[in-house]
């Protein structure tokens, strides 16, 4: 019997950006809630032995990154030598569903949950569609 | 009459999303650099290191850092030393745990008031480090 593998949510997890609380918090509240998702740290990709660079061949990939530079995504592809089945940008959908900056770095306040939810839902979203696809 | 440069020191959280104790450098990180020392300290994401991003390779080249880390990986460290930034101390959390047996941090999204008191005592360590090598 095959043992379908689980999918992989990988989080820029980026401590210099508001934007990178965001991309930390929504993928950790999605690995709470599912267990067909699981999570490495990033930097344990260059840390880590073949093992951890192997996750992203292991585990069909979706990033979600902060801002433009897309740690994640990028992580993936140089490490795990493929690209992410979806990649999300905390950044561009502040600018496509107008939501505000984070003021803080390490604090989700009240009116930044609206984009944590928002994250969410997308990152579910993908999630799903790559289910139906397998 | 040449100018000297101010170096700041870089404090460089792990970047962990999977345990409490991820969050906890998240968390001394920003206690040191907001709160503590803001003018002399400062911080980076530590997946731009990971992707090997060049302004990044040169500000831990160019200025003392110290890491933070949560588990035994230490991501941290060993992507500064990849780097061959200019390691000038390092925390481990296990450490700062070991030492304040009472303290236990809740969760990853809410480290509780232990985790938050580890944090400080993590903090602490850091302000150490800057105040004797400075």
């Amino acid at each position: 019997m095959k043992v379908k593998s689980k999918i992989g949510l990988i989080s820029c997890s980026g401590e210099g950006l508001s934007e990178g609380m965001i991309s930390r918090v929504a993928t950790r509240r999605i690995l709470e809630e599912r267990d067909d998702v699981v999570t490495i740290c990033l930097p344990l990709f260059l840390a880590g032995g073949q093992e951890e660079r192997d996750f992203a061949k292991d585990n069909p990939c979706i990033t979600v990154d902060g801002c433009s530079k897309m740690c994640a995504a990028k992580g993936v592809k140089i490490y795990g030598k493929v690209q992410p089945k979806s990649s999300i940008i905390i950044s561009e959908i502040m600018e496509k569903d107008k939501l505000l900056k984070p003021k803080s770095k390490s604090k989700i306040e009240p009116e930044d949950e609206k984009l944590v939810h928002q994250t969410m839902k997308i990152i579910n979203k993908e999630i799903e569609k790559m289910k139906d696809n397998e | 009459m040449s100018e000297k440069k101010e170096s700041k020191h870089i404090i460089i959280p792990c970047s962990g999303i999977g345990k409490a104790v991820g969050t906890i450098t998240r968390r001394a990180t920003y206690i040191v650099t907001e709160e503590l020392l803001p003018n002399d300290t400062d911080s980076i994401c530590l997946p731009l290191l990971t992707i090997e991003d060049e302004e990044t390779v040169q500000k831990i080249r160019q200025n003392p850092c110290i890491t933070v880390d949560g588990c035994v990986a230490q991501c941290a460290k060993k992507n500064v030393e990849h780097h061959k930034g200019k390691l000038e101390g390092e925390i481990k959390i296990l450490d700062v745990i070991k030492e304040n047996p009472k303290l236990k941090p809740e969760t990853v999204l809410d480290i509780g008031l232990g985790g938050e008191r580890l944090a400080r005592k993590a903090a602490e360590k850091v302000v150490k480090i800057v105040g004797d090598k400075s």
